[in-house]
């Protein structure tokens, strides 16, 4: 075999142009004692930038709590793995596709999509929901609505051929996303606890087995644009976009299924950024075993392609895995069967070296390790941003009536109906779609029940803009509260931590913030972090999109028949407040959009509170003591009560606050807030359970009659509210509702 | 003055589409297809005679609504 | 009642209409491949079930209407026997012109998931007889290309052979084309061929079966299809 060939002379442009910085490459060339073939050029580039290697959040990450009774995987595998009773476990995971969707929006979200869930079938579970989390510009930006329509498009498109249904998400606009908006998303699969399937290759001399599609030149360096910031010549960067094929993807789900159940896999890793470079590269660097790849017989879509590009492709649909010795045979007849390509292109070594043949030459020999698991990483320096006033309500002019207030909130783009949004995905396939997308969460029958899985994703990028460390621990506690409030018990967590550019010490500063907020929320509620992703470089011309630090929270329901929904019943019962209300209006939706101001501190978050209100009101659901349940966020009380009216189609009488100044008590954003309906009759038996566990409760009407009415105001028609709640959207997307 | 523009994705690009065809008529016994890709037609009517122009007026549709020209390209034909 | 589910590639609704089957009709259910060219013996009721056979990527139903298996579907349909397609299964019925006219994109060129109100033409028909002729049934939609169409003809003759099976409806059952969620002419939901043995249907009663997960008005569509056996 010949030596590594070195056309072209590995030049400090040649460098630059593959992101590598001068110390990264000294470091690389130190590491291997001499110049670099193109191709290893290539391969360390991919290895060691941001979105692979996670070098500047990696020293963050690890101070998340990630273990828990309940933990079998947690970060670092394909996918996150958390026991739910019975021999079954949840398979989770929420990965960003934010900048293949900025520049196409249909097939960057699609493949986003189609990425994210091969994660999680790679770990042997068969995917039952998927969630996202959105986030556009200004609604008044030109290619906003463009951007939302493709990446909705591309969402369902994707989602609903393959067969998955999408459940849940959140969506918001700002101008900070002009530039960079985001798309996360999140897939939940179901797997048997004692079939779960990891990518550490074990054995040497092991076959390793390409699967899936054909190989063309699709998204070559994808991911090293993913963590390059956009500028003027975000143009320039199209044709590395990668088109899905959801068709592909589903027979290769089953496929990939079925040769496990048959006992064929070893291990198993999907080919996502930085395609067959990092998914060899992880096998062997997790399993401590080198990998020799022979490109001769990797399964091309286009001719004359090089080992630089077939190493650097993303080409969707691609799996690659180590087959039990003796169960060749037996693979390759299940992938023809599926019309699928398959083909051996490797084996597993005991040089712990990566080694890359292609037509009799050596294009790559490289440390296995080093490209991997102990890729370089770094201690950023980071700024805390400056501390903001607390805004007092007296100082927040109360000008606008309650009722004009909320008519304007209800219809505000982030808090409107997403309606026209989800019904493009199908929330229904697979028929166990107990609550669909509109509650506090999505309620997933689990098999033929009677547990359920409920699902989340939240943020509020305000408040981390505020003050990230209390955004961070806001974004988990409000993703707990949810599933409280549906009467699931959270059990852990998956997050997306989108960003700037981590080498501005502001930006680093927002990131550490959060970071150790979600850590002393997780660690405060019980609710581990067991997979995640971070997208950092968000930005664009030097100007980054709001920290937002997304959250996917799973929470288990034992018994289907105790789940809660938001919607009033029936008419006559009290309406309580769980939690303390003290009208903050800092960071708040209503100064945001009633009063168009961005400023404040955002709400406090007390853990402890959390804790024990959302375990009281947990309860409560549990013993059949209450009707409905909401939890109280964006918009405040008054927000939370006009979407149960809306979802029961029931108005309610409210009661007039004491001490509070009326806009602060009903629009404040003060947290551990629930709304409840008690049962009939049972008002007195929530009072004395509330005293008993030290929760406040605070009456504040009861339901009944088509309008909600409030004290000493015009009271509004539920049906006006459902009006203006629901038009928005399809209005601003140009379509008739 | 009438014209027709082809659109199709680009040679690299996956063509899922194409390969699900490909493979139908493989099972279907037609024999011979080595590969399909397939693309939109569009027959477009234009005003006045000027080829320049028109060639012109269809460059500016397809690159602002008829292709998605960062994964598509497209071609003009004009009818005799 | 044995029932063949026929799975194509891309076919992904095949569990729902496994569970109706089983779970309301009491059905024994054989799932068969594509590239069969068989259906097992004594098949009673022959299910397409919704997905995106081959991605839906020539046109929908358009490939798996020329696979193997469809020749044995179209002998047993002739012989008399019941064939169901919902969603793509009916995309696939109609190109495979088991059934008259065409799906094409809904009027919104959106996809669209969500309940709507059907109502029941006729009651006196294998799949529907546990209805009452002109119930509104609660029955969700989740398709890009359920937009039913077809020439003057054709839709003068399926109407005049009472062969609409449902129509899209609103809650008093008052037909409102615009209200519908694909703009299918008539309001068509569902038709049947000639002989009322091959029903095709966009929406999905398999997904409202249980009270666990929500409304249960698909029920009646399985509960029909068991009874039409026993009595056999």
């Amino acid at each position: 075999m010949n030596l590594i060939p070195n056309t072209p002379r590995i030049t400090p442009e040649l460098v630059a142009e593959h992101g590598l910085k001068p110390d990264e490459y000294q470091r690389f060339i130190a590491l291997i004692g001499r110049e670099p073939s193109l191709t290893e050029l290539g391969i360390v580039s991919a290895m060691w930038n941001e979105h692979c290697s996670y070098k500047s959040s990696k020293v963050w990450l690890r101070t998340l709590p990630t273990t828990g009774p309940r933990v079998i995987q947690g970060p670092g595998e394909n996918a996150g793995v958390v026991d739910i009773g019975d021999g079954l476990a949840a398979v989770f995971k929420m990965e960003s596709h934010n900048h293949p969707s900025f520049i196409e929006p249909y097939q960057g979200a699609a493949t986003g999509v189609g990425g994210i869930l091969r994660d999680v079938f790679t770990m042997g579970a068969r995917p039952i929901a998927a969630l996202n989390a959105l986030r556009f510009g200004n609604c008044h930006h030109p290619r906003t609505r463009h951007l939302l329509a493709g990446v909705v498009a591309g969402i369902g498109g994707y989602g609903n051929s393959f067969g998955v249904p999408t459940v849940g998400g959140s969506v918001g606009f700002h101008s900070r996303y002009n530039g960079n908006i985001l798309v996360n998303a999140m897939a939940v699969g179901l797997a048997r606890t004692d079939e779960i399937f990891y990518a550490a290759a074990s054995g040497v001399g092991r076959a390793i087995v390409y699967l899936g599609s054909k190989t063309g030149r699709d998204g070559i360096h994808g991911a090293t644009m993913a963590s390059a910031e956009f500028g003027a010549d975000a143009e320039e960067k199209r044709p590395t976009v990668q088109v899905g094929d959801p068709f592909a993807e589903k027979l290769l789900l089953e496929a990939c299924l079925e040769i496990m159940k048959a006992g064929c896999v070893v291990s198993i890793q999907d080919m996502g950024a930085a395609g067959l470079t990092s998914s060899a590269v992880e096998m062997g660097a997790k399993g401590g075993l080198g990998i020799e790849l022979d490109l001769d017989a990797v399964p091309c879509r286009e001719t004359g392609m090089t080992a630089y590009e077939m190493m650097l492709s993303e080409s969707q649909e691609r799996m690659l895995m180590v087959l039990a010795p003796g169960k060749e045979a037996e693979a390759e007849a299940i992938f023809r069967k599926w019309g699928l390509d398959f083909a051996i292109i490797g084996h597993t070594t005991d040089t712990l070296r990566f080694v890359v043949k292609h037509k009799g030459l050596v294009e790559a020999d490289l440390p296995i390790k080093d490209l991997g698991d102990q890729a370089p990483e770094y201690y950023r320096p980071h700024t805390d941003p400056q501390p903001r006033p607390v805004i007092a309500a007296k100082d927040v002019p109360d000008t606008v009536s309650l009722a004009d207030a909320l008519e304007q909130l209800v219809m505000s783009p982030d808090l409107c109906s997403k309606r026209w949004i989800w019904e493009q995905y199908d929330h229904l396939i697979l028929g166990n779609t107990v609550q669909k997308p509109g509650g506090d969460a999505a309620v997933i029958r689990v098999e033929d029940g009677p547990k359920a899985l409920a699902l989340t994703t939240d943020v509020t990028p305000r408040y981390c803009e505020a003050d990230p460390f209390e955004g961070g621990k806001q974004a988990v506690a409000e993703a707990w509260r949810n599933l409280t409030a549906v009467g699931a018990t959270p059990i852990a967590v998956t997050d997306n931590l989108n960003f700037g550019n981590p080498e501005r010490p502001e930006i680093m500063g927002q990131f550490v913030g959060c970071v150790k907020g979600i850590g002393a929320a997780c660690e405060a509620l019980d609710f581990p972090v067991v997979s995640g992703n971070v997208s950092l470089y968000n930005e664009t011309n030097g100007k980054a999109i709001l920290p937002t630090p997304t959250i996917g929270g799973v929470g288990l329901i034992e018994d289907l028949a105790k789940s809660m929904t938001l919607a009033f019943k029936a008419a006559g019962e009290a309406i309580y407040v769980v939690g303390k209300t003290e009208g903050w209006l800092g960071a708040s939706a209503y100064l945001f959009t009633v009063c168009d101001r961005e400023e404040g501190a955002p709400p406090p978050v007390d853990l402890v509170a959390e804790k024990r209100n959302g375990d009281f009101v947990r309860s409560l659901i549990h013993q059949e003591l209450v009707t409905a349940v909401h939890d109280v966020s964006d918009g405040g009380l008054l927000v939370a009560l006009a979407e149960m009216a809306m979802a029961g189609n029931m108005g309610a009488s409210l009661d007039r606050p004491h001490g509070i100044p009326a806009h602060a008590f009903w629009f404040g954003e003060d947290q551990a807030r629930y709304v409840i309906v008690a049962a009939h009759g049972q008002g007195p038996e929530l009072v004395r359970r509330a005293e008993a566990a030290g929760v406040p409760l605070m009456k504040i009407g009861k339901t009944g009659g088509d309008r909600l009415a409030l004290p000493g105001e015009r009271s509004i028609f539920v049906e006006t509210l459902r009006d203006r709640n629901e038009t928005w959207l399809p209005i601003y997307m140009g379509a008739s509702a | 003055m009438k014209a027709r523009v082809i659109v199709t994705l680009k040679s690299a690009v996956l063509d899922p589409q194409g390969k699900a065809i490909e493979g139908a008529l493989r099972s279907l016994g037609v024999a011979g297809v080595q590969s399909v890709r397939q693309g939109k037609v569009f027959d477009v009517e234009l005003a006045g005679n000027d080829k320049a122009a028109a060639e012109g007026v269809l460059k500016e549709a397809c690159d602002k609504l008829l292709a998605n020209t960062i994964i598509e390209t497209y071609r003009v034909e004009f009818a005799e | 009642m044995k029932s063949a589910l026929v799975v194509f590639p891309g076919t992904n609704r095949e569990r729902d209409a496994e569970r109706a089957l089983t779970l309301v009709a009491g059905a024994k259910v054989t799932k068969v491949w594509h590239s069969e060219t068989e259906l097992p013996s004594q098949t009673d009721l022959v299910v397409l079930a919704g997905g995106f056979s081959y991605g839906d990527y020539l046109r929908c139903g358009a490939i798996a209407a020329r696979a193997n298996v469809m020749a044995a579907v179209q002998a047993h349909a002739k012989r008399g026997g019941l064939v169901l397609g919902i969603c793509n299964g009916f995309q696939i019925l109609c190109e495979a012109g088991m059934l008259p006219g065409v799906l094409v994109r809904n009027a919104k060129l959106r996809f669209v998931c969500r309940e709507v109100r059907l109502r029941v033409e006729r009651a006196d028909t294998p799949f529907t007889r546990a209805y009452r002729k002109g119930e509104v049934l609660r029955i969700p939609v989740a398709h890009g290309e359920g937009n039913y169409t077809a020439d003057e003809e054709t839709i003068r003759e399926i109407e005049s052979e009472g062969r609409v099976a449902f129509r899209y409806a609103r809650p008093d059952g008052e037909i409102d084309e615009t209200d519908g969620p694909n703009g299918a002419i008539n309001g068509i939901a569902g038709i049947y061929s000639e002989t009322h043995n091959v029903l095709g249907m966009m929406p999905h009663p398999e997904n409202y079966i249980e009270p666990a997960i929500g409304p249960t008005d698909g029920r009646g569509l399985f509960e029909s299809l068991s009874s039409a056996f026993k009595a056999a």
